[in-house]
């Protein structure tokens, strides 16, 4: 089990001295019935178009994945070699779960898919990220997003 | 991952969260998180195992449903090919055996051109039975990376051919090119384990494209106040394998 403790022990105190933001308190929206869920997936493992612009050192933007995108459009370009990629590159699904996504509407167990969906690279603060996600946040209500289903890497 | 929650939530977005490190989560509070026991890397449990990544998926997106928050649960089973003990690669195809981690022949690039000669097949089988690769951020085909890899290691490239300013991202980017060729190619092969740790083992313990990464690694450190520095600080090889360079 990969518990925190049962990792190596430069592995542990690099995550442990990681640095946490502080907030005073949680926000808290209404609850949603998975049947009435529009999701959109948001990744921080530096995921992106084949052909986009791949992430580089300090990056805090996004890039953009429609719906539809097959697993082999997508490459990696995250800047960490500290977490797994043979998972990815096995299945897609194991880090970016479109497919499973498009899954659960198609048999109606969520309302549905967003249109587009976005992934940071995590290896940045993420004050950094604030103001695209406000930027973000406006085009997913466009588009009827009620549930982001964030995912780290 | 959990500042973004809290900034999704605060603009009006429901968000739900997979946690990979418990206590981080702990400290940030975002509204909604799953704790799963899986390893870095692989928030959704295993490759090719849907049922495991539908059981994972919808219990996090079943977070939502919670009237109040915030919410950390963690979710009770482990990956299904998590291993305690992993199994070593059994390349059918004929390595030759690296003899020590830290030395290499004065033949040592023609012997990593071979290796990855040797493995094109099975790159080839790869890329038919999953209908994709996820080499390529270099934009170099594996031949080329290998040819930028090695004149940087005997000193034809740094600050002449790239530029100083792109080498980091040139060198990281072909480096996990490399990577994904020899990871791809090895999988593909019947019978292979497809835990992190057994594929870890089997790179960065037995193959030469290791050495040549680590032989990187050490160069930049050499050069402290070059702008590659950090290629060999932080970028190259990971923390869970630096020891067998050491």
């Amino acid at each position: 089990m990969a518990r925190l403790e049962n990792y190596p022990e430069a592995v542990r105190n690099h995550l442990l001295k990681l640095p946490c933001p502080n907030f005073d308190s949680t926000p808290f929206n209404r609850p949603i019935p998975m049947k009435e869920q529009r999701v959109a997936l948001v990744s921080t493992a530096g995921l992106h178009l084949r052909g986009d612009r791949p992430f580089g050192l300090g990056d805090a933007d996004h890039r953009l994945i429609p719906r539809d995108t097959p697993a082999n459009r997508l490459v990696m370009s995250h800047i960490s070699t500290n977490f797994d990629r043979t998972g990815y590159l096995q299945d897609l699904n194991v880090v970016f779960p479109l497919e499973r996504l498009n899954d659960l509407a198609r048999n109606g167990e969520i309302g549905s898919v967003a249109e587009y969906h976005t992934s940071f690279m995590g290896a940045t603060e993420p004050e950094k990220m604030k103001s695209t996600v406000v930027e973000l946040a406006s085009v997913m209500k466009k588009d009827g997003v009620n549930t982001v289903l964030l995912v780290p890497v | 991952m959990g500042g973004l929650g809290h900034y999704f939530e605060s603009e009006g977005i429901a968000s739900t969260q997979i946690s990979l490190v418990r206590v981080h989560t702990e400290n940030i509070k975002p509204p909604r998180a799953l704790w799963v026991p899986f390893e870095l890397g692989r928030p959704f449990g295993a490759p090719h195992d849907p049922e495991f990544q539908f059981s994972v998926l919808r219990k996090v997106l079943g977070l939502i449903e919670h009237k109040k928050g915030p919410v950390l649960e963690d979710f009770p089973e482990d990956a299904p090919d998590f291993k305690e003990n992993p199994a070593p690669v059994v390349c059918p195809v004929s390595f030759q055996k690296r003899d020590d981690a830290k030395e290499l022949t004065s033949n040592w690039s023609e012997d990593f051109k071979i290796e990855i000669r040797i493995l094109s097949n099975w790159y080839e089988v790869s890329k038919e039975i999953r209908n994709r690769t996820t080499a390529g951020v270099s934009e170099l085909d594996v031949e080329e990376s290998a040819d930028l890899l090695i004149r940087f290691v005997e000193e034809e490239t740094r600050g002449t051919v790239i530029d100083e300013g792109k080498v980091v991202d040139r060198i990281r980017r072909a480096c996990e090119d490399l990577k994904a060729y020899y990871y791809e190619s090895v999988s593909a092969q019947p019978g292979q384990p497809t835990d992190s740790q057994s594929l870890s083992n089997w790179f960065w313990g037995e193959t030469r494209a290791a050495w040549v990464i680590n032989r990187i690694r050490e160069i930049c450190l050499e050069e402290p106040e070059s702008k590659h520095a950090i290629l060999g600080k932080l970028l190259l090889v990971p923390r869970t394998e630096l020891h067998r360079f050491q």
